[in-house]
């Protein structure tokens, strides 16, 4: 008359449960195995009991100790393991009728000490081989999703004269729900698309899928962006899994004229980098898959040539750096607006987000990346923008003394959209100033009548402002480091520093006359170090 | 434009603290001067609190030449603090850093004294 109750942990609740064993003898009644619920008691009693019970000894509130006592339960032997309850043998009345004898429950609790070791073991062992099994089951569900994605994700990029397309897709190892498509259209027109799938894994996998020929399908009837995502969303309501919807912008772009339309179901804007700075394309539009009959706004862009569109999933923008920080929209802007050294602008992009995550952070979520780029059309001249450069802004002020600033000011709010490092604007807004000091006081000669003329230029490799004054032709007096000791010493005036500053602030500074006028040109590089 | 500036002394165990509001350019000199005066009427060093300075250019730098050579004459210490990382980058390329030690903070520079 012996039961062996065994707790084990039940996958995924974690909360206890038993089975049981029979090792009783012939002529012996089998007892069910009766669970002691975590928390009850009993089972507090037993962890402390330090070996076994006898029942008819105890007094407790507890409906296990009812149940136990009603099976003829008379003694209780605790196995415990590491401080934790992991079984009890429950024991009838001895085949003697005699009662348990100190001898019986010392042999008792003597066996039960070896045992627990060995449950506690074959418990683990348990445990490993389901996690083991588990593991199994989401790698293979992993590999396929993945090879679901990098099916049907584009095998090769779209050339195109006068555009250069790059494409980055880096999935996440649980493999999220990214996808980017090019669809080439009638009369050289090129369907972009950028998607993600909420979820992960198959299901994300097989949704995209769906997603797509959708998409391709759907291009092919509509020449509207917004009339390719209306009926992608209304085929895809009833086809969708519950609590699943797609994110996805949809751009169809007339790569003769550089127009662009485009649609937006919820995913992030697209960013393009102009000559003045990076602009976002806004269109309103739900996420595909919620509810049937929506509608999508549709707006145009012309994209002229230098500019880049950039277009990206929220693995980039909601990655987390070790403190818990965003990347966010205004890092990618930053980045984005800032010319990559070398041209390529996914790998400065993927570069700049792996310095703020760290490079061996495992990646949160799919990473995707769609760069459109137009580097040249048949009605421009040769030259784009980056080449000859775009006055931003041209102003004067009079020459009086606090003037400087009105010049900081309106230089600093056409180079902020510019996105240069804040450092190297902090620097180039001290060299306008004290040009436009020295242009004011050694130029015009503090005559308020006279003005000084500043003219922000940007191209693509740096931003350029021209400071001019009335003071006519003259030599630019050379700049020399001051000496600060004899400064100090009362040996020097203490002034002498403008030159001095301009020339450490900025990249390079040019000096030019004609005219009557003399002008200072300040150079600030978009790239380098702050 | 017209520029503003303050200069406020106040006085502690620790020394004189000038604590700074506006612009510092050559139209700080007289008030910069006066309180660097009211500072050095007790002894230990003077601290520049810069942490409501927000524009200084090559004019006021002079300003602040002209106080570190008052300084210098009558072996007093001057440090600061509050400095905005671009005017620390200005102090240390102008080395007025190597005549004046700087502070991250308040708590920094009335620690150190």
């Amino acid at each position: 008359m012996v039961q062996l109750m065994r707790r084990r942990r039940t996958e995924g609740t974690g909360r206890p449960t038993s089975d049981s064993a029979q090792v009783a003898a012939s002529k012996t009644r089998l007892i069910d195995a009766i669970p002691i619920p975590q928390g009850d008691p009993l089972e507090t009693l037993l962890l402390t009991s330090g070996g076994p019970v006898q029942l008819r000894d105890l007094d407790l509130e507890s409906e296990a100790l009812a149940s136990i006592r009603a099976a003829g339960v008379e003694l209780i032997v605790p196995l415990i393991g590491q401080g934790e309850l992991l079984g009890a043998l429950y024991l009838g009345p001895r085949l003697s009728d005699q009662p348990y004898s100190t001898d019986d429950r010392r042999l008792l609790g003597s066996l039960a000490s070896q045992v627990a070791p060995a449950m506690k073991v074959a418990q683990l062992v348990r445990e490993q081989q389901a996690e083991a099994e588990e593991r199994e089951r989401i790698q293979q569900e992993l590999q396929v999703a993945a090879l679901i994605q990098q099916t049907l994700l584009p095998k090769e990029l779209p050339a195109i004269p006068g555009w250069h397309v790059d494409a980055f897709y880096r999935p996440a190892r649980a493999v999220g729900g990214d996808f980017y498509d090019f669809i080439a259209l009638e009369d050289g027109r090129l369907g972009v698309v950028i998607g993600d799938v909420t979820d992960k894994g198959v299901p994300a996998a097989l949704v995209m899928a769906t997603c797509r020929s959708m998409l391709r399908a759907a291009a092919q009837r509509h020449t509207s962006p917004a009339a390719v995502l209306a009926d992608v969303n209304d085929a895809l309501v009833p086809e969708i899994p519950p609590a699943m919807f797609v994110t996805c912008l949809y751009a169809i772009i007339d790569t003769e004229a550089g127009e662009l339309v485009f649609a937006n179901a919820g995913h992030n804007l697209p960013y393009v980098r102009t000559a003045d700075g990076v602009i976002e394309l806004r269109a309103t539009g739900m996420p595909l898959g919620l509810m049937t009959a929506m509608p999508y706004d549709e707006k145009s862009y012309s994209m002229a040539s230098g500019e880049v569109m950039v277009l990206t999933s929220d693995g980039i923008t909601e990655a987390h750096d070790p403190d818990g920080e965003m990347y966010g929209f205004s890092r990618l802007m930053s980045r984005v607006a800032r010319k990559p050294s070398n041209g390529d602008m996914v790998a400065a992009v993927v570069r700049d987000l792996e310095e703020f995550t760290g490079a061996d952070v495992e990646q949160e979520d799919d990473i995707t990346l769609v760069v459109v780029r137009r580097t040249s059309s048949a009605q421009d001249s040769a030259q784009t923008f980056e080449e000859t450069g775009r006055v931003l802004d041209t102003f004067t002020v009079a020459s009086e003394e606090g003037n400087e600033r009105i010049a900081i000011d309106r230089v600093t709010a056409v180079v902020v959209p510019l996105g240069l490092d804040p450092g190297r604007l902090e620097r180039l807004k001290t060299a306008v100033g004290e040009t436009v000091m020295n242009a004011m006081e050694h130029g015009n000669e503090n005559r308020p009548e006279l003005e000084v003329g500043v003219e922000v230029i940007a191209t693509e490799e740096s931003i350029s402002v021209r400071v001019t004054d009335q003071g006519g032709e003259r030599p630019i007096p050379e700049a020399t480091t001051p000496d600060l000791e004899a400064k100090l010493a009362g040996e020097q005036t203490p002034r002498g520093w403008g030159l001095f500053l301009i020339e450490q602030m900025v990249d390079e500074v040019r000096s030019t006359s004609g005219g009557g006028a003399h002008t200072i040109e300040l150079i600030m590089n978009r790239e380098g170090a702050a | 434009m017209e520029s503003v500036f303050e200069a406020t002394v106040t006085t502690s165990d620790r020394g004189a603290v000038v604590v700074m509001t506006g612009t510092v350019n050559r139209s700080a000199k007289e008030a910069l001067e006066a309180a660097y005066e009211e500072a050095t009427s007790m002894s230990g060093r003077v601290l520049l609190d810069f942490r409501r300075v927000d524009y200084i250019n090559s004019t006021g730098i002079a300003v602040i030449v002209g106080i570190l050579a008052m300084a210098r004459a009558e072996d007093r210490v001057v440090a600061a603090f509050g400095l905005t990382d671009h005017y620390r980058e200005v102090f240390n390329i102008t080395r007025l850093s190597d005549f004046m030690t700087i502070y991250d903070d308040e708590t920094a520079a009335v620690a150190a004294g």
